[in-house]
């Protein structure tokens, strides 16, 4: 019987004759994308995949996780899992998962299918191939878990449609455009170093078992499945700095500066994530900050004294980013609240006991900034004037984000920054954003920015709730508006016979 | 570089350049130190528009919801535009005192502090 | 020195899979948290086939880790014989 090949083995025999001399072909005109970035590859044969996985064991291996995935949905399903969910108000975070991030993972597919066929180099290509599929595979099991919601509450029926045209869903669809649209070496810093390695723990990772924790076993099961792709992604990502770095000397101020953008727009993209764990899990496993730490200052510290050998340091901003993790998911959902009849999804003050579990994990800035807006929100509720702001917020241009941040050294205040190339006006939130900006002014000139896309009569009107129900098809009265009297919370109550 | 494209002088098209806004300009209002409203608001408005209406008939329906709005003393309050101190001629229009398409105006009530002193 | 970190979903599998890292990886902290188990250690964590074999009663390939496994943090280094994790400093 023949000898079983050891993995070493099997893999270099998975990649053998996948690449070619081109004899009567140029090269350069096969991979047309690869020289542009001004990276350097001088010998693509270097590239490691540390987990070897071949095709055969790729697709058994992601067999088993479907099966025991389906299985889940089929028993959540069939045991009326909504049910069981810790409070009706965690359904809300899922919305914004459907419509914000599911589509991400489409755009992560079109990329990495994209930036496979680029490469050069066969082992970075079945590595991007693969990657390719898992990312279809989270969209696909994102959607069937979230269809069983969709039977039973608002705001999960046009989640597509939103995430192309509602206004802070720009934020996250502009942010893989721009990655999209760079080269595919950018593209593999962006999405797959740093946003896989780092960032995406922090949706994965502490917020998945916060749905379990509210007793969401659909959720946590599809965040989990997906997270074990997500190991061998990030382990990919870290793979392609270390051949960048390997590669060329001149490729370390590039990485470098892609590092910067992409932990810069990374973190502000966050900023959703952030909200989601502080004041969208009624059951509480970490908040935004602690989560945070771990994630982000530990975890990637110690990626980023791995890398100082090669000459690469903490991405540009990193202090400006650790003082923001006491403030933003406040300033986010203090947003979301205010502008909760132009959401797809409902809002709420915090209850008594998670304005105290707040104070408990930020006491140096939540009862000093953020607990008196809660304070003047129960007010304006209690003379029933619940408080929906009245005109549309100033945009930050590289973020889409509403410029909601401040200076970190006067939190009262809001953080403006301007430029101006060829004689127009630009705004943005930050330096980093600022940054990003000047220096591919070509690009950022091109944001579709919601608000002004509205005010240049781009998405119907002629009023705000024409632009909410028309072009963004919400269902005005059921998905959007406060959580209190909204229809999602009389079925919860009917469901369980609570007056 | 202005982009990183592959296209020799690579130009994008300004979304947001004048002519889009059908006669209109875009002009930011923030009020510093007063987070009930999370971000400066955006208005278009006509260029020709005397700032006195900007102040009297624009501001108040977004702003007045704000306890301290009504308070006010208009005369003492301090103006920035586009980052620098401005005094606002009230029968002059946006245009022809400076406040161009996309600038952002600022102003500050130091008497004012907020919903509880807090900012808010 | 930095820690690497292994998660693994919270289900019998791991369960003896956590087992051997422990017994293993004697300086390894083992964090519970809903759903998941975390287990980080300062330097290099290994996982070895034949300790996790032992656990289970069963063969069980190294690649296998791949259901259960959450996240991960360090440089991979994986054979038929073990996967490993550890930062370079």
């Amino acid at each position: 019987m023949a000898k079983k090949l050891n993995i070493k083995d099997k893999y270099r025999l998975l990649t053998r004759d996948l690449d070619w001399e081109y004899s009567y072909e140029d090269r350069k005109e096969a991979f047309p994308f690869e020289e542009f970035e001004g990276i350097k590859i001088t010998d693509w044969s270097k590239w490691e995949d540390p987990f070897r996985l071949t095709m055969d064991s790729y697709w058994k291996y992601q067999a088993e996780k479907e099966k025991k995935l389906y299985a889940i949905f089929d028993a959540f399903s069939q045991n009326n899992g909504h049910l069981n969910v810790s409070d009706p108000r965690y359904v809300n975070a899922l919305k914004l998962f459907l419509t914000g991030v599911s589509p991400l993972e489409y755009q992560a597919y079109q990329g990495f299918a994209h930036v496979g066929r680029q490469f050069g180099g066969v082992g970075a290509r079945v590595a991007c191939q693969m990657q390719a599929i898992d990312e279809l595979r989270h969209v696909q099991t994102q959607i069937h878990a979230m269809s069983h919601y969709n039977k039973f509450f608002d705001g999960f029926q046009d989640y597509s449609h939103m995430h192309d045209r509602v206004w802070y869903l720009s934020v996250p669809k502009s942010f893989f455009n721009d990655a999209r649209a760079a080269g595919p070496f950018e593209f593999m810093v962006a999405i797959g170093f740093s946003f896989e390695y780092v960032l995406t723990n922090l949706l994965f990772v502490p917020f998945m078992s916060g749905a379990a924790h509210n007793g969401d076993m659909a959720t946590v099961t599809f965040g989990f499945s997906a997270q074990s792709d997500e190991a061998r992604h990030m382990t990919l990502g870290l793979e392609v700095i270390k051949f960048l770095l390997e590669q060329h000397e001149d490729n370390v101020p590039i990485v470098q500066k892609w590092i910067d953008k992409w932990f810069w727009r990374g973190s502000r993209l966050l900023t959703i994530v952030a909200m989601m764990m502080d004041y969208m899990l009624p059951n509480k496993v970490m908040s935004w900050k602690e989560a945070w730490e771990v994630y982000f200052e530990e975890a990637g510290g110690a990626l980023f004294k791995d890398l100082a050998r090669y000459g690469i340091k903490m991405p540009k901003y990193a202090e400006t980013i650790e003082k923001e993790k006491e403030h933003i998911s406040h300033q986010a959902w203090w947003t979301f609240y205010t502008h909760g009849h132009a959401a797809g999804f409902h809002t709420w003050i915090p209850t008594d006991e998670e304005l105290d579990w707040l104070s408990e994990k930020y006491p140096d800035t939540f009862d000093k900034y953020y607990r008196p807006r809660w304070e003047l929100a129960k007010e304006m509720e209690a003379k029933g004037e619940r408080f929906y702001t009245k005109a549309l917020p100033q945009l930050c241009t590289t973020c889409q984000i509403p410029m909601l941040f401040t200076e970190m050294d006067d939190p009262t205040l809001n953080s403006f920054r301007d430029t101006v190339h060829n004689g127009e006006r630009y705004h943005f939130c930050s330096d980093g954003c600022k940054d990003i900006f000047e220096d591919e002014p070509e690009k950022y000139v091109q944001s579709w920015l919601p608000v002004h896309q509205i005010f240049q009569g781009n998405c119907g009107g002629p009023d705000v709730e024409n632009v909410l129900s028309d072009f963004y098809r919400m269902n005005l009265g059921e998905d959007n508006m406060d959580m209190k009297g909204s229809p999602d919370e009389k079925r919860w109550k009917q469901w369980k016979g609570v007056a | 570089m202005p982009v990183h494209a592959m296209t020799p002088d690579y130009k994008g098209e300004v979304l947001d350049r004048l002519e889009n806004f059908h006669g209109n300009q875009v002009v930011y209002v923030g009020w510093d130190h007063h987070l009930m409203f999370c971000a400066a608001f955006a208005y278009p408005v006509p260029p020709e528009m005397p700032f006195t209406a900007l102040l009297n008939e624009v501001m108040p329906d977004a702003f007045g919801m704000h306890g301290e709005f009504e308070k006010i003393n208009w005369e003492k309050a301090e103006w920035l535009l586009d980052g620098q101190p401005f005094i606002p001629q009230l029968d002059v229009s946006l245009a022809d005192q400076g406040i161009a398409h996309k600038s952002l105006l600022r102003f500050q009530t130091p008497e004012l502090t907020g919903f509880k002193g807090a900012g808010v | 020195m930095s820690k690497v970190y292994i998660a693994l979903q919270d289900n019998d599998e791991s369960r003896y899979i956590v087992e051997a890292i422990e017994e293993d990886n004697p300086e390894a902290t083992i964090i519970h948290m809903p759903a998941m188990i975390r287990i980080e250690m300062e330097g290099r964590l290994t996982v070895n086939r034949e300790t996790v074999e032992e656990k289970m009663g069963r063969d069980w390939d190294v690649q296998e880790l791949h259901l259960n496994l959450i996240t991960l943090g360090g440089n991979v280094d994986e054979d038929d014989d073990s996967l490993s994790l550890h930062w370079n400093e």
